[in-house]
């Protein structure tokens, strides 16, 4: 069955101008019953393809932490009768590109195929799917690479303070987890462990498909049925929300190096929050962006501080919670740290200007548009907006949501959500004037050389 | 494949978040194959290149500048990319921060970007905004205002900018070390961002000699991509780059170059943050020079089946799979630089193998290559993915234009860039062993050894 909803892309910007771009998002229902979006476009002879399994690595068993990753990681490592180097070879004889990534939430499958071969690229990744060999020479062979990957880990200050933050903020839900696993617990995983694992991630019945080029309806869904007609129905059950567990503080991890990393956050509103899009714009104005933001304005441009500083209003799945991040030499840290808490003080009780709303909102709706630049990008938008429960009219919709905020409705929002006294910060480095007794120390995963 | 051990390339963004030619007046275009592409050049010296793609009404504008670090008088290392943040602040016309706020107001985006050969700015927009795009633009190639405030402001930005890339990244460091040793008399030798000493060092005088002798239509190239027409964009560059004047004394783009190298060198580079030692070596190579592109298509080949897949190349193979002795292994080569270029290999070691041993295997893989020659199959199917990747090219307008404005700002024309695809095509198996002879010169080699310990390297 397929059913076409034509949508047209307003690009305005900002004073007079309107150009349009039709987007036309078909709504394909495979014979096998698996839906997929797809906007056919035969200009370049190839397909973009985006496939998203929700559950990613929340679906790791907490005793065998980093078993999602590393399947994930195995999935072209060898399928069907090849081994890795065979099924590789096979794929770059056709100049398909797939890659297999997987987050907290979801695992993301992005492939490129020529329509010159499109049906042998299709055999490939579904034997890659469907049919992974998880051969134990491969199996080691990646585990080193996972090993390598921790360790360069708990030398790098960026992520030892997103694990630190992740930690103090989700504890034990998977959030707070470390989603390649620990050295200890990657070491342990079995074949079995992979296999199971494999079951759980990729199930149809928690799949999105989005297709972008040079392809029919017809063939897209006799192709999504070869791909995905194998997998399992369904999978263990997902994870439940957390709140938010930090309050405000700060955290100091000592690490040798001449500049600190610093992240910060505090709670968030869920992506169907009626005030969602007021705190979106709000987030612009105070550390969205580039240049302009209020913190790069205050932090970077005055006073020299940082390189950047930006903040992003994170809906996960199930957890909602602003984040921000900024590196500053170990002299400087203590001063950046006032200014952004200075500035998240003055928003939250001085609000925003209307010149601000109306210079976020022209720039918030005239970059939208700008993202569907291609194949591959429009692809990753529409399994995007699956992903989080979003119509197909959502790309026409979208700017209207942004217009119709207003000034009395951010500054409520700054004023009720915005929370000086909850901001909390994690810094990884040695920054002066900052004591490492203003709150309890991080204790972190202790660090296991790879195995040998 | 899992591995994140990168080795960044030495182009570096004001933010962190990427011919021949007719005159004008005798309005006949050249048109190259393949690509949309049509190009111009203004009386005051201006190149203009039209990439046309109507696939969305968005247009991209690049002003391409042919002066980057290898550019700038010794002692004074990092004031092409100190410049480049500087022409985000005032102009007569614009106050400080005005021209990207002017830029989002209009729903844009733009940033800019520095490298040895070339400064390159950029904004994307809706393509109705063009027009005040290439006014900004054009006023900041003449009307720079450049305060002392925002000097002395913008060098503790830079100070943070080279802490968080370079100090803060034990890889950056070491890679600073090797180019430094690889580069005897070259200025390629000295990182883009600068010297900390010397950026400290950094004022008015040396931004402000730089700006005069080398932000002129004659030293520039105008890319714009998307969805215009090429009649409309040289109206709009007439109409806005037009009136600037050409720069008399620009001088004549003659670096220092490299002299005979006679000795091969070894560094270690030791810091406690490495967590996975490993080994690189890079040799001197040709680039690709304007009507003599074939060494460096053979050198590209040579990269790709040396190092390019993890699973079927040679050094992966050999290295990863058969001896199983290293994570991963790699070899490199981008020929696309005004002077002479480099030629790596990499080894990351398993656990429990020495970078010595590390390094000694790697020369045997090396060595056994030169004497076999790659197969046909290993020339195939480079050969069906660099055609590929034709294609997969052309859905993205954006790295058209920096294609183009590359190769323009490092001594390629129109011409070369379009008979490149071709001319990698042609590459034959011994054209790839003639080439790896020639780069495999030990005598114009540097090998790095990167560990978190003396210990680690037993003598």
């Amino acid at each position: 069955m397929i059913r076409t909803l034509s949508l047209t892309l307003a690009f305005c910007a900002g004073f007079a101008g309107v150009a349009r771009a039709e987007i036309e998002i078909e709504e394909v229902t495979s014979p096998g019953g698996i839906e997929a979006w797809l906007v056919e476009d035969h200009t370049i002879p190839f397909t973009a393809l985006e496939l998203r399994f929700e559950g990613g690595t929340g679906l790791d068993d907490p005793e065998r932490l980093g078993a999602v990753n590393l399947m994930t990681g195995l999935l072209e490592e060898g399928a069907g009768e090849m081994d890795a180097r065979a099924f590789q070879a096979a794929r770059e004889d056709l100049a398909a590109s797939f890659s297999f990534d997987v987050g907290t939430d979801t695992l993301r499958v992005s492939a490129r195929m020529l329509s010159e071969n499109r049906d042998a690229a299709a055999d490939l990744l579904r034997a890659a799917l469907a049919a992974p060999r998880f051969d134990p020479v491969a199996i080691e062979r990646v585990r080193g690479q996972v090993q390598s990957i921790l360790a360069q880990d708990e030398q790098n200050p960026r992520r030892l303070a997103s694990r630190a933050f992740y930690e103090a903020a989700f504890g034990d839900h998977p959030y707070g987890r470390p989603d390649n696993g620990t050295p200890e617990s990657v070491a342990a995983l079995t074949r079995e462990d992979l296999l199971e694992a494999h079951e759980a991630a990729l199930t149809r019945d928690r799949v999105h498909v989005a297709a972008v080029g040079d392809i029919t309806p017809e063939k897209l869904g006799a192709l999504i049925d070869e791909l995905l007609g194998d997998l399992p129905q369904t999978g263990p059950d997902l994870p439940d929300h957390v709140d938010f567990g930090l309050t405000g503080g700060i955290d100091v991890i000592d690490y040798p190096t001449p500049q600190s990393t610093a992240l910060f956050g505090q709670p968030g509103l869920k992506r169907d929050d009626p005030d969602f899009f007021a705190a979106y714009v709000l987030n612009h104005i105070l550390g969205g962006g580039g240049f302009e933001s209020r913190l790069m304005t205050e932090v970077r441009e005055k006073r020299g501080l940082t390189y950047g500083v930006s903040t992003d209003l994170v809906p996960l799945e199930n957890a909602e919670f602003w984040i921000g991040s900024l590196a500053s030499a170990n002299d400087k840290m203590a001063q950046a740290i006032e200014v952004i808490r200075d500035q998240w003080a003055r928003i939250a009780s001085e609000g925003v200007t209307q010149q601000e709303l109306d210079a976020a909102k022209t720039y918030l709706t005239g970059e939208y548009p700008l993202r569907f630049d291609g194949n591959g990008p429009i692809a990753d938008i529409l399994v995007g907006m699956q992903l989080t429960g979003l119509p197909k009219s959502y790309v026409t919709e979208r700017n209207a949501f942004i217009e119709a905020v207003t000034l009395e409705e951010v500054n409520r929002v700054a004023a009720e959500r915005v929370d000086p006294q909850a901001l909390h910060f994690v810094v990884v480095g040695r920054p002066e004037g900052l004591e490492p007794d203003t709150a309890p120390r991080i204790t972190l995963p202790e660090v296991v050389p790879p195995a040998e | 494949m899992l591995r994140r051990l990168a080795l960044a390339t030495p182009v570096i963004l004001a933010l962190p978040v990427l011919a021949s030619t007719v005159s004008a007046q005798e309005a006949a275009p050249v048109i190259a194959t393949g690509d949309a592409v049509t190009t111009y050049t203004l009386d005051n010296g201006l190149e203009v290149v039209v990439i046309e793609d109507h696939r969305a009404p968005v247009v991209t504008q690049m002003l391409w500048y042919r002066v980057g670090s290898a550019d700038e008088p010794e002692g004074a290392s990092g004031v092409a990319h100190f410049l480049e943040h500087l022409l985000f602040k005032a102009t007569d016309d614009l106050e400080a921060g005005e021209f990207s706020a002017t830029v989002a107001a209009n729903g844009g985006s733009d940033n800019a970007f520095t490298s040895t050969d070339y400064t390159a700015y950029f904004q994307r927009v809706a393509a109705d905004r063009l027009p005040l795009m290439m006014q900004m633009e054009a006023e900041r190639m003449n009307d720079l205002a450049l305060t002392d405030e925002d000097i002395e402001t913008e060098r503790q930005v830079i100070v943070e900018e080279r802490n968080q890339r370079t100090e803060s990244n034990p890889g950056a460091l070491a890679r600073e070390q090797m180019v430094a040793a690889q580069y005897i008399n070259h200025p390629y030798g000295r990182p883009v961002i600068g010297w900390m000493h010397e950026i400290e060092g950094l004022g008015r005088k040396e931004v402000r000699d730089f700006y005069e002798t080398y932000y002129s239509p004659n030293d520039a190239i105008l890319v714009v991509a998307g969805d215009v027409l090429p009649e409309e964009v040289l109206a709009l560059a007439e109409e806005h780059y037009g009136p600037i004047p050409a720069e008399p004394d620009l001088p004549e783009r003659i670096r220092p170059q490299e002299p005979p190298q006679r000795a091969a060198r070894h560094l270690v580079y030791v810091d406690e943050r490495v967590s996975q030692p490993y080994v690189t070596r890079s040799y001197l190579a040709p680039e690709r020079d304007s009507g003599d592109q074939e060494t460096a298509a053979a050198l590209t080949y040579l990269a790709e089946i040396l190092g390019g897949s993890s699973f079927t190349s040679v050094l992966g193979e050999e290295l990863v799979f058969e001896r199983d002795i290293a994570l991963h292994a790699g070899a490199g080569y981008d020929g696309m630089s005004l002077d002479d270029a480099t030629f790596s290999l990499s080894i990351v070691p398993k656990p429990g193998v020495t970078l010595d041993a590390a390094e000694a295997a790697l020369d045997e893989v090396v060595a056994g290559f030169l004497d076999t020659g790659p197969t046909p199959e290993q020339m195939e199917r480079i050969r069906t993915q660099l055609r590929a990747s034709e294609i997969y090219a052309r859905d993205s307008v954006e790295a058209l234009a920096r294609r183009y404005g590359a190769a323009l700002s490092q001594g390629l024309t129109v011409e070369d860039v379009g008979a490149w695809p071709e001319i990698l095509q042609s590459v034959t198996a011994e054209q790839v062993v003639e080439a790896a002879r020639a780069v495999f010169d030990p005598d114009q080699s540097v090998t790095l050894h990167v560990a978190p310990t003396r210990e680690e390297e037993p003598k």
